[in-house]
């Protein structure tokens, strides 16, 4: 069984961070278990956590009458789930709908924001790495947007 | 005022005459006593220089000389053969290429002015039957024709089958009055219709039952620009018999020089005699004549440059005068492309497929499912351009463009091909260097 | 070729019967055809194409999807954009329709063995790369881990679903899926198929990718491959253009230097890197 902080430390997204911050980090992170079909966190409610995907499947989903919910992306193995903790005012823009069933490492970011505001180096790495984040969704967003596959153009 | 050059008329259409039973081919086999070797088209990008050396070794054979009467029993020999003979002559105030039956056909006395967008034919007091240069037809039209069936299918219960799947048996003709030019398009096309992975029937049985009887150029048009490309006034092979007028002092004459046996038969047949001295040192002061040319085009590197401008300020500049309008595709003697049209009966149980000639100035040219890839002028203009001047090379291992400068005489906006590689190069860098 | 073929027409099509028509997806049909006559001149590579011909209607470049070890048939997807391609899926079986080549340059099968196959698909491009996939099947000790991984717009319109299943059973092959728009009962992938690249188990060193799909997702997908580390020269591309002759005479489907139908339309990437970012080319 691995220990939390090796998976932490193993985990691409942390890579390079030293052992100071990794501590400060690591103070801030839970083992997780979410079931098929529930939801992590919904639309709306505070944002005060963000998660490392080590197994499942998540979908953010969006709500829109008379509409089926719609998926905007899925993440897996790997991934960092959530961003919104990070800006004010802390509120989900989407649904993250438990696809498979999930294990994770469930990052408290009140408790990081807390730590990055006392510590700007720490803040600009935890930043740097999710603005590499942002920049792949955003990529990949809009690549989706420009429907490639459809028949009309 | 300069009058604006008219679009180049389409070919007449025209049914292919049925193969006579005098057929050229028994005919020419016949005139060359057992030594028949038909001339064969260049085969191939490596052996396209060669074919015709091994063929017929021309060092053997001195110049010959021939009077006006003389070609008249030429076109009648080759007519009697079973030859239809194009040749150039007077229609609709251009010079055009149509079948003619005697010297008398021939534009006698008539030359040509051209310039950007301007053509005209014009009367002078030399009795000159080539003193034109060139009009808007080329020979493409006879080799490669402007509309052509590839085939019939009729249906019956689902299944069909195809008609008329034999190779055309298109009549051989004889092309009087071919350039150096041409025969450089000629061989251009040869490359892209024969020379490789596969063969296109309808060219190749034209192709190979062609007679050419080449004409040097005397004097060069304003939009003449062979010298630049290599190309011209000097016609070196591709022909059965190459001809050069001479009117001067010593009379209307030609100097002929056969190029395969079969161009010996036929000056055996008209009673050549052999060509003086003073004769072939009249041909080469004709060539040097025709040499002189206002027109310029710098190959050098030029694909090259053209790669590596596909962005470059001087595209915009033309394509804001270019009208789309096709005249430089259709009139150009080495442009190829063609597309196709389904049609049916009204029973929809006779079905023929044609190909007709396109070009890369339509919109519809790049269409794929969704739309066209090239939709402003700019980038047709450009496709048009590189290829003839760059990709042409990689494709086929010559220029595209033979310098004829048919597409400056016959751009109603008086786009000049070698004005605009001038400018571009000029403009020197590139715009988003 | 040989060069006793080269001499055939290449512009007169043969008459093939149409054995069965398959809907894969609302608009896309699979087509099983046979020479009339049965002769055994059905032998292709995979990523060859041929140009289908409905009596009357018009011609398309349509990619062989079937299996290249079979010759009794000749298999076909083909998605109904236009009135030709909706005149082809709609022949019922029995009809015959015209068939001409296979034409062109394939994927480089023979150099990808020894090595791991990765096959990047997007929506109806899939199908010039299933004959590829079977291919890997049926000489499976040829080659190293197959990694397919294939985009469509929505999980109904995703090809072949029962053999995508099937092929992800096999040893030694990763299969990856994903939708652009998904929905609700579809519990796998959303999103654009590069996001794909981070489940995916690749050896780039020893890797062959082969790629198809609409030109955006080929450059992204290009780009993606390049990061994880694969060689420029081991990158292939199926390429489309405007086609008429399929023999290079019509001039359409040129591409900077190339003629897609005769010189593709399978392309090693650096030989068309330099023309996949230019404007209407």
């Amino acid at each position: 069984m691995q220990t939390l902080e090796r998976i932490i430390e193993e985990h691409p997204f942390f890579e390079g961070l030293d052992h100071g911050f990794m501590d400060l980090v690591l103070g801030c992170a839970t083992n997780v278990r979410f079931g098929k079909d529930t939801y992590i966190f919904k639309e709306g409610d505070t944002a005060n956590t963000f998660y490392l995907i080590r197994q499942g499947n998540v979908a953010l989903e969006i709500f829109a009458p008379q509409r089926k919910p719609i998926i905007v992306a899925t993440l897996g193995e790997g991934e960092i789930l959530g961003w919104s903790w990070l800006l004010p005012p802390y509120h989900w823009k989407f649904h993250a709908h438990v696809l498979q069933d999930t294990r994770a490492i469930a990052l408290d970011g009140k408790c990081l924001r807390k730590k990055c505001e006392e510590n700007h180096d720490l803040g600009y790495e935890v930043l740097k790495r999710f603005a590499g984040i942002v920049a792949q969704r955003l990529e990949s967003t809009r690549f989706q947007l420009l429907d490639v596959f459809s028949a009309q153009k | 005022m300069a009058t604006r050059a008219q679009t180049p008329r389409a070919p007449r259409k025209k049914r292919e005459p049925s193969p006579t039973r005098n057929s050229p081919r028994a005919a020419a086999e016949a005139t060359s006593k057992g030594n028949g070797s038909q001339p064969k088209p260049n085969s191939g990008k490596r052996n396209a220089k060669t074919a015709s050396a091994i063929e017929f070794d021309r060092a053997n054979h001195r110049p010959a000389l021939i009077t006006p009467e003389q070609l008249e029993k030429l076109i009648a020999t080759l007519i009697n053969d079973g030859f239809e003979v194009i040749g150039p002559t007077v229609r609709d105030e251009a010079i055009t290429y149509d079948p003619v039956k005697c010297v008398a056909d021939l534009p006698a006395g008539w030359t040509d002015e051209q310039e950007p967008a301007r053509y005209r034919l014009k009367k002078s007091d030399n009795p000159a039957l080539f003193g034109y240069s060139l009009g808007a037809q080329s020979w493409k039209t006879f080799l490669h024709p402007a509309e052509a069936r590839l085939f019939a299918a009729e249906k019956q219960n689902g299944a069909f089958h195809i008609l008329n799947n034999d190779p055309i048996p298109a009549v051989s003709r004889a092309l009087l009055g071919v350039r150096a030019c041409e025969l450089a398009a000629i061989r251009a096309q040869d490359r892209v219709l024969l020379g490789d992975k596969y063969r296109d029937p309808i060219y190749g049985s034209r192709r190979e039952s062609a007679l050419i009887i080449a004409v040097q150029c005397s004097h060069a048009a304003a939009t003449c620009f062979c010298v630049s490309i290599g190309s011209g006034p000097k016609v070196s092979d591709g022909f059965d018999l190459l001809l050069t007028e001479l009117v001067d002092a010593n009379g209307h004459r030609f100097v002929v020089e056969p190029g395969t046996d079969r161009g010996i038969g036929l000056l055996a047949r008209v009673d050549a005699k052999p060509a003086l001295e003073a004769d072939l040192a009249a041909v080469e002061s004709a060539l040097a004549s025709a040499a002189q040319q206002q027109r310029k085009l710098d190959t050098a590197g030029l694909k090259e440059f053209l790669y590596e401008n596909f962005e470059n300020p001087q595209w915009d500049k033309i394509s804001a005068r270019c009208l789309s309008c096709a005249n430089c595709t259709m009139s150009c003697p080495t442009c190829f492309c063609t597309t196709v049209d389904d049609a049916t009966d009204v029973t929809g149980t006779h079905a023929e497929r044609c190909r007709r000639w396109d070009s890369c100035f339509t919109q519809s040219f790049s269409y794929i499912h969704g739309g066209s890839i090239r939709t402003s002028a700019k980038a047709r203009y450009r496709q048009w351009m590189t290829h003839k001047l760059a990709a042409w090379t990689d494709q086929f291992g010559s220029l595209g463009c033979v310098g004829c400068g048919r597409c400056i005489t016959w751009c109603p906006a008086a786009i000049d091909i070698t004005e605009e590689v001038r400018a571009m190069r000029e403009g020197g860098v590139r715009a988003d260097a | 070729m040989t060069a006793a073929a080269a001499q055939f027409d290449a512009m007169v099509p043969s008459a093939c019967v149409l054995k069965q028509v398959t809907k894969e997806t609302p608009d896309t049909f699979t087509l099983a055809v046979a020479r009339e006559n049965g002769s055994g001149e059905n032998a292709f590579a995979p990523g060859q194409f041929s140009m289908l011909w409905v009596f009357g209607v018009g011609e398309l470049p349509i990619s062989i999807s079937g299996d290249p070890s079979k010759h009794d048939e000749l298999v076909y997807t083909v998605r109904s954009v236009g009135k030709a391609t909706h005149a082809l899926v709609s022949q019922k079986p029995g009809t015959e329709i015209g068939v001409r080549g296979p034409f062109g340059h394939g994927w480089p099968f023979q150099a990808a063995r020894g090595h791991d196959v990765i096959i990047v698909a997007g929506g109806i491009g899939l199908a010039p790369l299933r004959p590829m996939i079977y291919e890997v099947f049926q000489n499976r000790a040829e080659y190293g881990r197959l990694v397919i991984l294939y985009g469509a717009r929505s999980p109904r319109e995703l090809l072949y679903r029962k053999e995508l299943a099937a092929w992800a059973r096999q040893p030694e092959t990763q299969v990856l899926v994903t939708v652009d728009y998904g929905g609700i009962g579809w519990h796998g992938h959303v999103g654009v198929v590069t996001t794909l690249f981070k489940y995916a188990r690749l050896h780039p060193a020893r890797s062959v990718a082969m790629i198809c799909g609409p030109e955006i997702m080929m450059r992204f997908v290009t780009r993606q491959l390049q990061e994880h580390g694969l060689q420029e020269q081991n990158i292939y591309l199926s390429m489309e253009r405007n086609m008429k002759c399929a023999a290079g005479f019509c001039g359409h489907c040129q591409y900077g230097k190339h003629f897609i139908c005769k010189d593709g339309p399978v392309f090693p990437y650096a030989e068309i890197a330099q023309l996949l970012d230019k404007y209407e080319l």
